[in-house]
């Protein structure tokens, strides 16, 4: 039982199970699931599509602060990812053909992936604080993505190109498989390969990893790339969504919506350990939070209050602190043996 | 001890014990500063100098012991209460605003005030007056980023006359300044300690040292070795109460040094000239297949400064490396990784273990960070080659996946000595390995160098315990302001002639040089 508790992903998915039984006593239609043409709907199933974009977001999130960074360009390069295929779709004399649409795709993943290795560049090679050099791209970004679209919301015709973000495989959303091929892509990359600990490693103690021969530079580097692919396939399914290309709505907000899926899940902000599987859980504890608000009916001008509260009781929840003030009261009320010292003090 | 008559105290600390987790970092120290006198707390790093400076400026709560200040015993919940007991700190780093200008930091907190709002024009006049006060005159309304580091300082040292400090800490203040500034402040201190002041002086300049003090606290491992009056003592004998002369339980290592070298062979490492300004002046060193080579001098002599040169953790200036002959450019850690060198660092928490990583991953860190992060250590390997190297250095507790952080720091030590054997270096540098750590794993580490340098592996051992280094290496260097002054072979001299050598740069020992 105390294994249970100690488990470092026991509190995101005690927290995620708590959201899902709140909405399915406020209706139990909640977990419903039925079946239409062979596709699957309901709740549940919209909760995995809409949570593709937030999870791609998310893990290249993750990765970032792993490496003691952050990353707040992710919306924006979002927008100029869905810029970029939209436009080279749009301005294609066969917007409906399947090889269009993949070179759409795929010009607009490199682009975002240029512009997460200029992320990188300024953090790990010129050593400008992460904050400030996404900072850059988040603000510049949206101006780069209304000059793709010459200051319009391009939109287009495109079946295959819908399909991304609203078409279904074996009864089940192909955004969602996009979302889990990204998690078990990097999850094969970080833990079959070596880069899972040397990022650590390097978020943990910057310097003991350089001094151990850990090429840190190349890691970082590496991180905010992931970052900027993963969020330009995110700003791809975006766009599929709407079928257009809107450099102002684009992944607004959504860095914040990541970095709130690491903590939930379990990665410090300060660096070095990281836990993919708690980023998947705190992306879809959020995505249900928002499911939940439009379910049991919270007025749309306090849903942002609404979110907050229970963010706050999420993250208060996971405190160690808290949790070991808690334990204190519970003990100086009923006293038992003093626990075992916390190893953790320092000086 | 002395006899003539002392001034009253400002300050008495009295057995003043402080702990950290698994560190007695301060046991019972005794320390008594005195109105009108320059003191100067002396030590190698861990001896346990900062840490009695943060217990007096209120940094760290004391576990045990009792400070009395201007006769009153004090409790200091922090550094707010030592201030207010009169107590002022001038650190290395200048702890002022630098956005601010010169009249407003000297003035901070204490402004003028009339009708509630500062009255800026007096408080300028008034910090003009008290940076006269020291000699210093410039315009207070100018920025203090626009002044160099010496002035800046200067001006923090005005900042405590304004706070009437009775005692007044200057923490290594003068290593980032030249000759000049040097006697400017030196000049300030005088006037300082003529005006009744009690300055405690702290500097790992030992020519400064002997210039400015009246009276000397040595302290050694957190134990006080004992207070000195600066004019009856000398050099020699202040390192040695420095650097120690512990009973020797470790002389079944000793055999060590005394193993004849084959120097016919091209050298496993020869740098020639390496240098990088303000670390380090042109040094060249040789290193033999299966030697020890020592590397001796005071912290700040540049010990650290050449290690960091030959693994390529910092850049060289000048100079170049050879390995067995043949030109190697070593410009990072990964490429000293690569060719074969490892360096374990001084400072073991800071650049040394990865804490919150387990003692396994710690261990395969090196060789992973060799293979780069596409080939992975795989599972069995790890489990081997950990097995292999916690046997082999005894790490307790005997648990791979332990958090590192939480072992003693003998055990971390051994943590990396793992981590840097499992490399299969050739050339094997090691920093203070012995900084700090109980006398069961020193013994430990120093048996396992003397064994591997008997199976041909070469090592530069840095160490401030000097008996360490005779007993280890065949040969030592002997730095000195970021210079080599010497190499001495162990075997015809003593830690006396190495002293003296360290201290005065002895030329009657010079001609026993190699």
């Amino acid at each position: 039982m105390m294994r249970i508790l100690k488990h470092r992903l026991t509190w995101p998915i005690a927290a995620l199970l708590v959201l899902v039984l709140i909405n399915t006593l406020s209706r139990a239609s909640f977990l419903q699931v039925t079946t239409l043409n062979g596709e699957f709907h309901g709740s549940l199933i919209d909760i995995l599509r809409n949570s593709a974009m937030l999870m791609l977001v998310a893990l290249g999130m993750t990765v970032v602060i792993a490496t003691r960074g952050i990353d707040l360009s992710v919306g924006a390069i979002m927008a100029v990812s869905g810029a970029v295929a939209l436009t080279f779709i749009e301005s294609s004399p066969t917007p409906g053909d399947l090889s269009t649409v993949a070179i759409g795709i795929v010009l607009g993943t490199l682009v975002a992936l240029v512009l997460g290795a200029w992320n990188g560049f300024l953090v790990a090679v010129l050593g400008i604080q992460p904050i400030i050099a996404t900072l850059v791209l988040m603000l510049a970004g949206r101006g780069i993505a209304l000059l793709i679209t010459s200051g319009k919301i391009t939109t287009i015709n495109s079946p295959p190109y819908r399909f991304m973000a609203q078409g279904y495989v074996f009864g089940l959303p192909f955004a969602f498989y996009v979302s889990i091929a990204a998690v078990v892509i990097i999850v094969l990359l970080e833990r079959r390969t070596a880069l899972g600990v040397l990022t650590e490693a390097v978020g943990i103690n910057p310097v003991a990893s350089r001094l151990a021969g850990v090429r840190s530079r190349g890691i970082i580097w590496g991180a905010y790339i992931a970052s900027g692919a993963l969020a330009g396939i995110a700003g791809i399914l975006y766009s599929s969504n709407i079928m257009a290309a809107d450099a102002n709505n684009a992944g607004l907000f959504i860095e914040l919506d990541a970095i709130l899926a690491v903590v939930l899940g379990g990665t410090s902000l300060a660096g070095g350990k990281f836990s993919l599987a708690g980023t998947v859980i705190g992306v879809f504890t959020i995505q249900t939070l928002k499911t939940t608000i439009t379910f049991i009916g919270v007025p749309p001008a306090i849903t942002p209050v609404f979110m907050a509260v229970v963010v706050m009781i999420v993250v208060l929840v996971q405190s160690r602190r808290l949790r070991s003030g808690v334990a204190r009261l519970v003990r100086s009320v009923r006293p038992t043996p003093p626990a075992r010292p916390d190893l953790e003090v320092t000086p | 001890m002395p006899a003539e008559p002392l001034a009253p105290s400002v300050v008495e600390m009295r057995g003043i014990t402080i702990r950290f987790p698994g560190v007695l970092a301060l046991d019972g120290v005794d320390f008594t500063l005195r109105a009108g006198e320059v003191h100067s707390l002396m030590g190698e790093n861990g001896a346990g100098k900062s840490t009695l400076i943060k217990a007096l400026t209120g940094e760290y709560p004391i576990d045990e012991g009792s400070i009395t200040v201007g006769g009153a015993a004090r409790i200091f919940r922090g550094t707010a209460d030592a201030q207010n007991a009169g107590i002022a700190t001038v650190y290395q780093e200048v702890n002022l605003c630098a956005n601010l200008s010169v009249g407003e930091n000297v003035m901070l907190g204490h402004e003028p005030r009339r009708r509630g709002l500062i009255n800026w024009k007096a408080a300028h006049a008034e910090a003009a007056r008290h940076l006269a006060n020291l000699g210093v005159y410039i315009d207070p309304r100018s920025s203090l980023a626009s002044h160099s580091i010496a002035v800046q300082q200067l001006v923090a040292i005005s900042r405590a006359m304004v706070i009437d400090a009775k005692a007044l800490i200057l923490d290594e203040p003068t290593s980032s300044l030249d000759r000049g500034e040097v006697e400017q402040l030196f000049t300030v201190i005088r006037s300082l300690r003529e005006s009744g002041v009690a300055v405690l002086f702290v500097s790992h300049f030992l020519d400064q040292v002997f210039e400015i003090s009246d009276r000397l606290t040595v302290l050694r491992n957190g134990k006080l070795v004992g207070e000195y009056a600066a004019a009856h003592v000398t050099r020699a004998e202040v390192v040695s109460a420095m650097i120690g002369r512990e009973l020797d339980e470790l002389t079944a290592i000793s055999s060590s040094a005394e193993r004849t070298i084959d120097r016919d062979a091209a050298p496993v490492l020869r740098a020639t000239d390496l240098s990088r300004k303000g670390a380090l002046e042109p040094v060249d060193v040789d290193v033999y297949d299966g030697e020890v080579v020592g590397i001796a001098g005071l912290l700040g002599s540049g010990r650290t400064e050449l290690a960091r040169l030959l693994y390529g953790a910092d850049r060289a200036d000048t100079g170049s490396i050879q390995m067995h002959g043949t030109a190697k450019r070593v410009t990072s850690p990964h490429n000293a990784i690569e060719n074969h060198i490892a360096f374990s660092s001084e400072d073991r928490r800071a650049e040394g273990i990865v804490g919150d990583l387990t003692v396994a991953e710690n261990i395969v860190l090196g060789i992973q960070a060799r293979r780069g992060w596409l080939r992975k250590v795989s599972r069995t390997e790890r489990d081997a080659v950990v097995a292999e190297y916690m046997t082999a250095l005894g790490v307790r507790p005997a648990d791979p996946n332990a958090l590192t952080r939480n072992l003693s720091g003998g055990n971390q030590q051994k943590v990396l000595l793992a981590r840097w054997l499992a490399t299969a270096p050739e050339l094997l540098i090691l920093d203070e390995p012995t900084r700090g750590i109980d006398i069961g794993a020193k013994a430990d580490i120093q048996r396992k160098v003397a064994e591997l340098s008997d199976r041909g592996l070469s090592v530069i051992f840095i160490s401030s315990e000097l008996e360490e280094v005779l007993r280890l290496a065949q040969r030592v260097v002997v730095l000195r302001d970021r210079r080599k002054i010497g190499e001495l072979t162990s075997h015809d001299t003593d830690v006396d002639a190495l002293i003296a050598f360290i201290a005065e740069g002895n030329p009657a020992v010079q001609e026993n040089v190699a």
